[in-house]
């Protein structure tokens, strides 16, 4: 009975996990077969990729400027944001953290719908990259918050800082000597989450975008509709190598920041 | 006691940009967003208008139930998986995990074209019908195929959270139940599931509230099927319908943010939705 019962599940998380690889893996043999109708025995080529690059370079570097100044936006945010929330727990911090936090639960288009009213008409801004920049952050600020806030909430932020205090550390001080050192873990692993979803944001994005300003996913969307299967999958798959080691990355630093929330160290 | 001030100080200082971004980009654009749903002739007689369309309201049931089809589904999926892995030592099992776990910030058009690649014309599904029975197979542009897309993006977060969770289950429950005499199924109705409740809440509502917000995938699969972000989307660029399209906008964000509290307080936990 318990035997059957072990092989049902292992059949349903097998097949699970081959719903979610066999279209991931023929994207992927897409992108690099000459064509794709007749199969692998038409051969093996990079000749897409190499297209894939003359066609959308701009937008990948694109993507790359948004993700890294948005890592910086949110570190510059949501770092200090996190410690004054966490240094002055309540029902005050509470509710800022909700406020802030809004962007995880409104629909992305609705955001944009929002930005796009009251911005859509100062054209010098509208018609900018940090139009964009301005929704990424707004959609991951929230996730790197939380991430640093909760590490500040399991080391023993008080303690460290009033003994860093009696030596004569000013606020100042403590706060980037002792506090920021501290949330280290809670930090990379908010970042790698920022870039992560900043490199792969499309519902914010597709409405703010502009003909002449392209993100990856936006580029993405764009392949799929005019562009032939080989170079959309071989699109497809300069993502994945773009975004799959970011997501290992993230799982580790996120188990590593869970470890010292257990330990409390 | 010379430093109580300075903090105060400078706490002001370093929540500032917070303050300053979430003001102009947040708050402000969504006072705006309310306002400019009421500004046709209709005033906001418009959320009348709009809740009382037979399109809008169709739209509305739609995106809820394939939502909550899909919370449902990756629940079920995802428990089964995380119940038969989270025990259980073998070689493979972390790449097994992985496999489970790879399109965890996949946006939607990436998760749409995948879902073409299983089920559109010439997708693995229609060859394989036309090879083995002589039909046609082809399920992607329809209610389908978005199902399918918004349980792709659902499983490996639901996973994630279901392991997390089972993971600090005490398993010398189950045990006791085991020796006590309680069937496979008994253990899993009153131990485990129980024991796992508060993570399904949580996990569950950030699949409902991903899928109700989810516009990538459908706009991909470019579905004649009217889900409520693809219906707000042609209101705004194909009929310049601002107006419905912001009141459409609210009525989605507050329905989804409603929610998520909802779900929060019967999980106890941080849930967000992503995607």
């Amino acid at each position: 009975m318990r035997r059957a019962l072990g092989i049902a599940q292992l059949a349903v998380t097998l097949l699970a996990a081959a719903f979610l690889l066999v279209p991931a893996l023929m994207s992927i043999g897409a992108g690099l077969t000459v064509n794709y109708f007749r199969g692998l025995s038409s051969g093996l080529t990079t000749k897409w990729l190499f297209e894939v690059w003359a066609l959308y370079a701009d937008s990948i570097w694109l993507s790359l400027l948004i993700a890294l100044a948005c890592l910086l936006c949110t570190l510059i945010i949501g770092v200090p944001a996190a410690y004054v929330l966490a240094k002055n727990p309540g029902r005050l911090s509470r509710a800022i953290e909700e406020v802030v936090s809004l962007p995880l639960a409104i629909p992305g288009l609705a955001l944009a719908l929002a930005l796009l009213q009251l911005y859509g008409t100062f054209q010098g801004f509208r018609l900018s990259w940090t139009f964009i920049l301005a929704g990424h952050v707004l959609y991951t600020l929230p996730f790197m918050i939380r991430s640093v806030l909760a590490v500040f909430t399991v080391i023993d932020l008080r303690t460290l800082e009033e003994g860093a205090a009696s030596l004569g550390a000013t606020p100042w001080q403590r706060f980037t000597q002792i506090a920021v050192p501290n949330a280290m873990p809670g930090i990379l692993a908010g970042a790698l989450t920022v870039v992560t979803l900043s490199i792969g944001e499309f519902n914010l994005t597709w409405m703010l975008h502009t003909p002449f300003l392209k993100t990856l996913p936006v580029g993405l969307a764009d392949s799929y509709a005019s562009m032939r299967l080989e170079i959309a999958s071989a699109y497809t798959l300069v993502f994945f190598v773009m975004i799959l080691p970011l997501l290992v990355a993230l799982q580790l630093a996120a188990a590593r920041a869970q470890r010292i929330g257990e330990t409390g160290a | 006691m010379r430093s109580a001030t300075p903090t105060i100080g400078l706490s002001a200082w370093l929540a500032l940009p917070m303050a300053v971004f979430t003001l102009a980009f947040l708050l402000l654009p969504i006072a705006r967003l309310v306002a400019a749903s009421g500004e046709t002739e209709a005033g906001w007689g418009l959320y009348l208008d709009v809740l009382s369309n037979r399109r809008y309201l169709q739209a509305l049931l739609d995106t809820v139930l394939v939502s909550l089809a899909v919370s449902l589904a990756a629940l079920a999926v995802a428990t089964t998986a995380a119940l038969y892995l989270q025990p259980r030592r073998f070689y493979g099992r972390s790449a097994l995990i992985g496999c489970l776990t790879f399109p965890l910030a996949f946006p939607g058009v990436v998760i749409g074209f995948l879902i073409i690649l299983i089920g559109g014309r010439q997708g693995l599904a229609n060859s394989i019908g036309r090879e083995l029975l002589g039909t046609r197979i082809v399920f992607a542009y329809s209610m389908v195929g978005l199902f399918l897309g918004y349980l792709y993006f659902s499983i490996p977060r639901v996973l994630l959270t279901v392991m997390a969770a089972a993971e600090k289950l005490d398993p010398a429950l189950t045990e006791a139940a085991r020796s006590l005499g309680a069937s496979p199924f008994a253990v899993l109705r009153d131990v485990t599931l129980p024991g796992l409740a508060p993570a399904l809440a949580a996990s569950g509502a950030i699949a409902f509230a991903t899928a109700m917000g989810a516009f990538g995938t459908a706009f991909t699969l470019a579905t004649d099927i009217d889900v409520l972000p693809m219906v707000i989307y042609t209101e705004f660029t194909l009929s310049a319908n601002i107006a419905t399209a912001c009141a459409l906008s609210v009525v989605l964000g507050a329905v989804t943010w409603v929610l998520l509290l909802i779900a929060r307080r019967f999980s106890g936990g941080a849930v967000a939705a992503a995607g």
